[in-house]
């Protein structure tokens, strides 16, 4: 009785694929819960606005929470300047933030332990930041490289370290989010496949299983932790890597 | 020998990589907690730089467990 904990990441097509070209387009369970995200925050944001009371209720608590924490992060990480990214990093917040925490909702996908759509979003920053620190400060955006103050004989290789740690910026954003997620659930599923273990060998294994499910539910606490976590923190690195494209020299 | 075994050894040893992080993880919370207790006026500022910290250390040792976790189900 053993519990494969990959198979909870298949992608399952749910409506038949339509061929456009050399092209095939599917509606994956993926597809379905990324749907399901945009929804739910669009919803929240909506509805949390609409009464625009003086003392708020509820729901306009949570949308007005949301808008205050991400703005306050981006306004002391990249500036007042920053602020004109404020929508970019909302977004990417709430959507990985939403993404994390329906994930945890039994039987429900998780998009962000996807690789492919936790480095669609990094490879969106950080082209995002090249482009605009090119567009910003012309070729004063290759200060990044340069630091100031360094001496001029080890200056080649710190030019060389910072290209590197510049270009395999995508990576670590990306990887960090995903492996977070897919550690997380597995972890999840293997200590739930030890309560079904124990449970088989009977009255003896019944009380055996009161100890691993007494260790999920506290690391279902964890794990709502790390999703915003998670999300907080892909939403701080992205004000950080905008910062770097707003003001190149260090 | 047997290349499954040969699979299994390789991605506990790529799990030791994750102590280290652990250790780094540790020491910047400790660290924060620390003078945090010292200055607590000061400490909210910080907190930014924290989960910077954190994110940077915790890549490392995410990094390790993804070998694991390829050597296990990827290749």
């Amino acid at each position: 009785m053993t519990v494969d904990p990959i198979h909870q990441f298949t992608i399952q097509n749910w409506a038949p694929i339509i061929t456009i070209g050399h092209h095939q387009f599917a509606f994956t369970n993926s597809a379905l819960f990324m749907f399901i995200i945009v929804i739910l925050v669009s919803a929240l944001l909506i509805a949390g606005t609409a009464p625009r009371a003086v003392v708020p209720g509820r729901l306009q608590s949570i949308a007005e929470m949301s808008y205050e924490f991400v703005a306050n992060t981006v306004r002391s990480t990249a500036g007042n300047e920053g602020m004109k990214f404020f929508p970019f990093v909302f977004t990417l917040f709430m959507f990985v933030l939403f993404a994390n925490m329906i994930g945890l909702i039994p039987y429900s996908f998780t998009v962000t332990s996807q690789l492919i759509v936790t480095a669609t979003l990094a490879l969106s920053v950080f082209f995002i930041v090249v482009v605009y620190g090119f567009w910003r400060n012309g070729l004063g955006f290759l200060k990044l490289f340069v630091p100031k103050g360094v001496p001029i004989y080890i200056l080649p290789a710190i030019v060389i370290i910072e290209v590197l740690s510049f270009i395999s910026r995508p990576i670590s954003h990306s990887v960090r989010l995903f492996a977070n997620m897919l550690a997380g659930h597995i972890t999840l599923q293997v200590f739930a496949g030890f309560i079904i273990m124990l449970a088989g060998f009977g009255v003896v294994g019944w009380f055996g299983a009161a100890i691993p499910l007494l260790l999920v539910i506290m690391l279902t606490a964890l794990e709502f932790l790390v999703a915003f976590l998670q999300a907080y923190v892909f939403a701080i690195l992205t004000c950080i890597y905008l910062n770097d494209a707003i003001h190149p020299g260090h | 020998m047997d290349p499954t075994a040969a699979k299994y050894i390789g991605a506990g040893i790529a799990c030791i990589g994750m102590g280290g992080a652990g250790v780094g993880v540790g020491i910047i919370f400790g660290n924060y907690l620390a003078a945090a207790l010292r200055n607590p006026s000061a400490a909210q500022g910080q907190f930014g730089n924290l989960i910077f910290g954190f994110a940077i250390t915790e890549a490392l040792g995410i990094f390790s467990l993804l070998i694991a976790l390829l050597l296990l189900f990827g290749l």
